[in-house]
């Protein structure tokens, strides 16, 4: 079984094992769980074959956005990332179009719903949930409609620290924990109505949302509608990119820390940003190798903390590298990578190719505008808040979520209040992109006693560390939270602020015990990788440069999660070690033989409906301008996503091809954000049977 | 592009009827501009279509028009290369009451005395037919096997190029904001002016608007219908399927399966839903479910992907407004009443032979017909 044992952070849920059938094989999967899940756990990852070219299909958007993992399940053919397992259900991959059951009794009607609230949100992440919760201060009846199971949007797969500031949005806390607390605080108002599993199918002119919620479909009539649905990741074209094993991020985290589902023995990462370099943290937590990270610029543009905590673990980071094709026969098995020149085209005789069964996509996040936009074309009031508005850390949505919550309560009425000025700059601080970065410690000089060492030499908005200390002897040096932190005053070794770095970038160095080889604390959240006293065990600089083999003098289980491992070290190399490698460089070397890429021509830029590039270059060629008519020509943008994946990369193509966007005709979006059954508009389920 | 704007005809609207008579004349060697203010051909109405092409309606002019747009989409592949998905799937009716068992009988007695290959099928032989569909009440259906369908975009895509191929003109992102008759017609659009003797009005639901602009009234209103498409499964039924009884808010509905597996369908209101508004309504997905399930339980499993709303340029008597008008040179190519697609290279046809006066007697019968000074009083049985 692919499962996650042991993992750092998450516990694994004593859920009840539930047969079902694949091919007429007997598998188990944990009573609740999605279908696409239980496959992947149980080593199924090809889910079936496209009607049109026969490639393999799997796993990609694990979100319920598109439909390539669809399987047949009990004669239907279903969207496995979104249906639970249910006991015996007899499942086969879908191989080309998938039967229609036949079907001779009438069901049983119904009438559909239809229910008033003041507010409706989408998405119950963090911004959703926290402009709910003043909303709910202010007297407000709200629906927050969230398309999960778990409540917390992306937060519930968030097993590492947050960054920002202590005060104002939980920093120091995990994303997993986050969740829960914002969800606590909210359930206590009568007037909220948290609606998981709920899809929002369309915002209809006549001022009705439709909602799919539990499988009953109903009609919301919000005053107001506030979009907090976050973002969705972008796709990149190469060849190769539609092969099992390439998806985005999310999907990946969807699987390892929503279901603890071991997907991948090798991770390859697309993307330096943060949501690419956390990924990677997450598949070392779920003692996975991660073979490498590609990024085209020439630094990564997450934070650094993220960042030197992959260098420090032994994963490669190429930066100036770009995907030049993902290979394997039915699943992705490497991945071939090359530098890029300044105008980011490949450098050729530089091409490397990795061993990996997993491509994970993370080049950046579009905000889902979709529901504000029909909500306009309807006539309604509309805000939006969090990622659906502007790109950021969780950290910042969940203080826009607080602000734009009093602005829907200003506009229904319900409050009076001011939105402090100062609030706004606090949100601008938020929202930062990483600072200035310094290339020198600020020294400590001294060789005595016992102190903290900061491996944080970039601005950021980030303050755990000060808010922890007992003494108040970590400050940051700067009027807004962006500083670097630094120690002055007593330390008495209680390790408070090694545990609560998100970065994990804090190290204690104490001389107590001896002027020469004094004892260096580092924190670590690796339990598969047992490490006990006596051990010995390679230490690293911050930029995961190996500095010597060195003794475990003392493993202290200081939080539950996180271990503290203690080191002796002679003082020359002690204050620069920043942490303790675990992945032995040998699995990341690239393959003595390059695999060339494929001409490009042959790249499937639209997933859903099998449309390569070189369909979509011949009309754009030919002077089609209205993506209207080249989806009509081509069918790129006609399948099941309803070109969420590939408008991206095809408006890039029109760029180059030299055409101006603004000269572009966009596509006409249409019902429904997501397929549903016919029978969901008009079945009674309850009557069913 | 011709530089100095004079043309032999101009064509208002680039759509369902505009490119198909674009592409005729063309044929013909007449020098011809299209103007559509929309971004490219076929974004109007045409899109909206689910592609169902009939020979088999109730009058003898639509008849004729549909028998010669059904040559042109059956030999189009064969003859141009284009795969537009023509496919004789067949049409069908099936009758769950007596009084629509009766009227369709009697219907098709006219057609088949128009030579049309229609038949009645008893109960048994339509659900081979259409196997899984409700027996509950069928009476029988009607089925005209040589009926079918092609796909509206990509026809008109294919008629686009090849007119352009015959040297047709076409100028996108302009709209027509007045038509002055002098010894020429001068049509200017908000961008530049264009001159030709003839003008043909294919603006399908802005006829009314640029009839007025040569001081007509042409009795064109469009009113609204809903459809969508759902995702590809095995083929399970061939001919479209016309659903006539009414039901709560709607007329009726009617669907068929593409050969990648799509099923498409619509439904048409009742009290009718005039204007152009084209943004979806919440009652439309519940109202046509609910219907179709009811006949078809079997398609209460397959996925919705997307749905639209577009109109029917309709007329008082729900028969196309066809030929010349008091205003010499002023051509009518309008009033599809929903069948623009289907009714688009027949009435191409026929105005090409009207342009170049080759009118057999037939045709001059058909065009009095759908006059638009004809009386308006009658109704079409078979909208």
């Amino acid at each position: 079984m692919n499962r996650i044992k042991n993992h750092p952070i998450l516990e694994e849920t004593q859920a009840a094992k539930v047969p079902f059938y694949w091919n007429d094989k007997k598998m188990f999967a944990k009573k609740g769980e999605m279908l696409a899940s239980a496959l992947i756990a149980n080593g199924i990852k090809i889910f079936g074959h496209h009607a049109k070219d026969d490639s393999p299909q799997g796993i990609f958007c694990a979100n319920g956005q598109c439909a390539q993992c669809t399987v047949i399940a009990n004669g239907r053919p279903i969207k496995s990332c979104m249906t639970p397992v249910e006991k015996n259900m007899m499942v086969e991959p879908c191989e080309g179009l998938p039967e229609l059951p036949n079907i001779d009794v009438k069901p049983e009607f119904k009438e559909i719903s239809e229910i008033e609230t003041e507010v409706l949100i989408i998405g119950a992440g963090p911004a959703g949930l926290s402009a709910g919760l003043e909303l709910a201060k202010n007297d407000t009846s709200i629906i927050i409609a969230d398309d999960k199971m778990d409540i917390g949007g992306k937060l519930v797969l968030q097993t590492h620290k947050f960054f920002g500031s202590t005060k104002d949005c939980y920093a120091g806390t995990r994303g997993i924990n986050i969740a829960k607390k914002l969800v606590a605080d909210i359930a206590d108002f009568s007037s909220v109505k948290i609606w998981n599993n709920s899809v929002v199918l369309y915002i209809f002119s006549d001022k009705k949302v439709g909602i799919l919620r539990d499988g009953e479909y109903c009609l919301v009539k919000p005053k107001i509608v506030l979009n907090a649905a976050g973002a969705r990741e972008k796709m990149l074209p190469f060849p190769g990119n539609t092969l099992p094993g390439v998806y985005g991020a999310g999907a990946f985290q969807t699987l390892v820390n929503r279901d603890l589902v071991k997907s991948s023995e090798k991770v390859f990462i697309i993307g330096g940003g943060n949501v690419g370099l956390i990924a990677g943290y997450h598949a070392l937590q779920a003692n996975m190798k991660v073979v490498g990270l590609a990024e085209a610029l020439e630094k990564c543009g997450g934070y650094k903390v993220h960042h030197d905590k992959l260098v420090r673990f032994g994963v490669p980071i190429y930066t100036s590298h770009t995907v030049i094709s993902a290979s394997g026969e039915e699943h992705l098995e490497s991945v071939t990578i090359a530098e890029v020149n300044k105008d980011f085209q490949p450098i050729g005789g530089t091409e490397k190719t990795i061993k990996c069964d997993t491509l994970l996509i993370a080049v950046g996040l579009d905000p889902i505008k979709e529901f504000e936009q029909e909500a306009a074309k309807a006539g309604m009031a509309y805000f939006s808040t969090g990622d659906a508005k502007e790109i950021a850390e969780a950290s910042s949505a969940m203080f826009d979520g607080k602000v734009t919550g009093i602005k829907v309560a200003k506009k229904l009425g319900k409050t009076e209040k001011e939105i402090p000025a100062e609030w706004s700059e606090k949100a601008e601080i938020l929202k930062s992109p990483p600072g200035k970065t310094y290339s020198h410690y600020s020294e400590i000089q001294k060789e005595e006693g016992v102190f903290p060492v900061f491996h944080c030499l970039e601005e950021i908005p980030c303050n755990p560390c000060i808010s922890v200390c007992p003494f108040n002897s970590i400050k940051i040096n700067s009027d807004s939270i962006l500083g670097l932190p630094s120690f002055e005053g007593k330390c008495i070794a209680c390790g408070k602020c090694l545990t609560v770095c998100p970065g994990l970038a804090i190290t204690l160095v104490d001389f107590r015990k001896g002027d020469e080889k004094p004892v260096v604390s580092i924190p670590f959240e690796f339990p598969k990788y047992k490490v006990e006293k006596g051990d010995k065990v390679t230490v690293v600089d911050i930029d995961g440069i190996q500095l010597k083999k060195v003794k475990v003098v003392k493993v202290q289980e200081r939080e539950k999660q996180t271990k503290i491992i203690q080191v002796k070290a002679t003082k020359d190399i002690a204050k620069k070690i920043a942490g303790i490698q675990i992945q032995d460089p040998k699995v990341c070397k690239p393959l003595a033989e390059t695999l060339l890429p494929k001409i490009s021509d042959d790249t499937i830029v639209c997933r859903c409906e099998r449309v390569t590039a070189k369909e979509i270059r011949d009309w754009i060629k030919k002077g089609v301008t209205d993506m209207n008519q080249l989806k009509q020509l081509t069918r790129a943008g006609m399948g099941a996503c309803g070109a969420k994946t590939c408008e991206n990369i095809i408006l890039r193509m029109y760029k180059e091809e030299g055409y101006d966007l603004d000269d572009i005709t966009r596509n006409t979006r249409r019902p429904l954000f997501i397929e549903v059954p016919l029978g969901d508009f008009a079945e009674d389920k309850s009557k069913k049977e | 592009m011709k530089m100095n704007n004079n043309y032999d005809v101009i064509i208002i609207g680039a759509g369902s009827v505009g490119v198909p008579v674009a592409l005729f004349l063309a044929e013909n060697d007449f020098d011809v501009l299209v103007i559509e203010k929309k971004a490219s051909p076929g974004q109007g109405q045409n899109k909206k279509a689910i592609g169902g092409i009939r020979a088999t309606h109730s009058d003898k002019a639509k008849i004729s028009i549909s028998q010669e747009s059904i040559e042109v989409f059956s030999t189009w592949q064969e003859k141009f290369g284009d795969d537009i998905e023509w496919e004789t799937n067949g049409y069908s009716f099936p009758a769950y009451t007596v009084e629509h068992e009766k009227m369709l009988k009697e219907l098709l007695e006219i057609q088949q005395n128009f030579g049309l290959n229609i038949t009645w099928v008893s109960k048994e032989e339509y659900l081979e037919i259409a196997p899984g569909i409700s027996s509950d009440g069928l009476r029988g259906s009607t089925y005209s096997p040589e009926d079918g369908s092609a796909s509206p975009y990509l026809s008109l895509n294919a008629f686009y190029f090849k007119s352009k191929e015959y040297g047709a003109d076409y100028v996108f992102d302009e709209q027509v904001i007045s038509i002055k008759k002098q010894s020429n017609f001068l049509v200017e659009s908000d961008k530049k002016s264009y001159e030709a003797p003839i003008v043909i009005n294919a603006a399908g639901n802005n006829a009314r608007k640029i009839g007025k602009m040569v001081d007509l009234d042409i009795p064109v209103q469009p009113d609204s219908h809903e459809g969508g498409i759902t995702d590809g499964v095995q083929r399970f039924f061939y001919p479209m399927i016309v659903d006539l009884r009414a039901g709560p808010g709607s007329k009726n509905y009617y669907f068929y399966q593409k050969e990648n597996g799509q099923i498409v369908f619509c439904i048409t209101p009742e009290p009718p839903i005039e204007g152009t508004d084209s943004r979806a309504t919440s009652v439309f997905l519940p109202q046509v479910s609910k219907r179709m399930i009811d006949l078809y339980p079997r398609l209460k499993n397959l996925k919705v992907r997307r749905t639209w709303r577009g109109q029917y340029p309709a007329t008082p008597d729900g028969f196309p407004i066809l030929g010349e008008t008091r205003s010499k040179g002023f051509i009518l190519g309008v009033g599809m009443c929903g069948q623009g697609f289907m009714l688009g290279p027949g009435v191409g046809k026929l105005l090409t032979r009207l342009l170049t006066n080759k009118l057999s007697v037939d045709d001059k019968e058909n065009l009095d017909s759908l006059s638009l000074y004809r009386n308006f009083g009658g109704e079409e049985k078979f909208k």
